[in-house]
């Protein structure tokens, strides 16, 4: 039994289809970017488990794109979590609540 | 990737990520729901581990599983009169299909396509031992532009952030408040 490079790919896909199903079926602004956090993870997974496998590069060459473009994820990923954050205290100053289903008007 | 320890860790790993996942969606309240996420984040990181990405996965733990869960916590916290409901909303269903729909097509996709990968003696050469080295030769060689513009989207965001939650009314009740405080002060040692 080995493990494969097929084997990373669909726990990557699992993760983010979990990811998807939690932005788009959750109540709660929180929630939601929880579900986006997951999908960007699962992404992460599927760039390392490429840069691990992948026979595209030449022996003897170390193939670590896949990690630094990871580190730009991670750092999008950040910076996207403080502002979505900060917006959500701010709906909630303005209307009492961060339920999606009750924000449903682009202007007020 | 053939010894047994990196499969029964691959296994077990891969199992802790996917059903910490699945019961971030199940629970029904909002902070046991980011105890799972958390829990998701380290199994992640581990796996990471396997594919010998050291460096990535200490960072995964430090700023998924630390810092951003963190961040998740305190926006409950600053919410407190909102619903600590973690419910789904009236369009759930649709959402699951489509999240169902995108992992079928995916594991699919891994499984039947003839993938260029290493096997056997070759991916143990290919095992990574420097990981760290390269990555920042690469980011302040090759990838220079990106990783500076990075640093101006961070900088950034911590403004918007802090614009986005100031409130004008406080600030300027504060400044009058500090002005007559000053001014009584002021007309005291008069």
């Amino acid at each position: 039994m080995t493990i494969t490079l097929a084997h990373y790919l669909a726990v990557s896909g699992i993760v983010f289809g979990i990811g998807v199903a939690i932005a788009l079926s959750k109540r709660n602004v929180v929630a939601v970017l929880m579900g986006v956090e997951l999908m960007l993870n699962a992404s992460n997974l599927a760039f390392l488990a490429f840069s691990r496998f992948s026979g595209a590069f030449q022996p003897g060459t170390e193939p670590l794109a896949g990690h630094t473009f990871v580190v730009f994820v991670l750092t999008v990923a950040a910076a996207e979590a403080a502002v979505a954050l900060a917006m959500a205290v701010l709906i909630y100053r303005r209307r009492e609540t961060v339920d999606l289903d009750r924000i449903s008007v682009l202007r007020w | 990737m053939e010894s047994t320890g990196i499969v029964v860790a691959f296994y077990v790993l891969s199992a802790l990520t996917v059903l910490s996942a699945l019961s971030v969606f199940l629970m029904r309240n909002l902070v046991h729901a980011i105890v799972f996420l958390v829990m998701s984040f380290i199994g992640m990181a581990g796996l990471f581990v396997t594919l010998s990405a050291d460096f990535i996965a200490v960072a995964q733990i430090l700023i998924y599983a630390g810092a951003i869960s963190v961040l998740l916590v305190f926006a409950v916290m600053l919410t407190p009169l909102a619903s600590r409901n973690n419910g789904n909303s009236l369009y759930a269903g649709p959402g699951v299909l489509l999240g169902a729909a995108i992992a079928a097509i995916v594991v699919f996709t891994a499984v039947d396509v003839e993938w260029n990968e290493l096997t056997g003696a070759a991916l143990e050469e290919r095992a990574f031992i420097d990981t760290i080295g390269t990555i920042g030769d690469q980011l302040l060689g090759q990838h220079i532009l990106a990783f500076e513009v990075a640093s101006v989207l961070l900088l950034f965001a911590l403004l918007g952030a802090i614009v986005l939650v100031t409130d004008p009314g406080a600030v300027d009740e504060e400044d009058e408040a500090a002005e007559d405080a000053a001014g009584v002060t002021a007309e005291d040692a008069v």
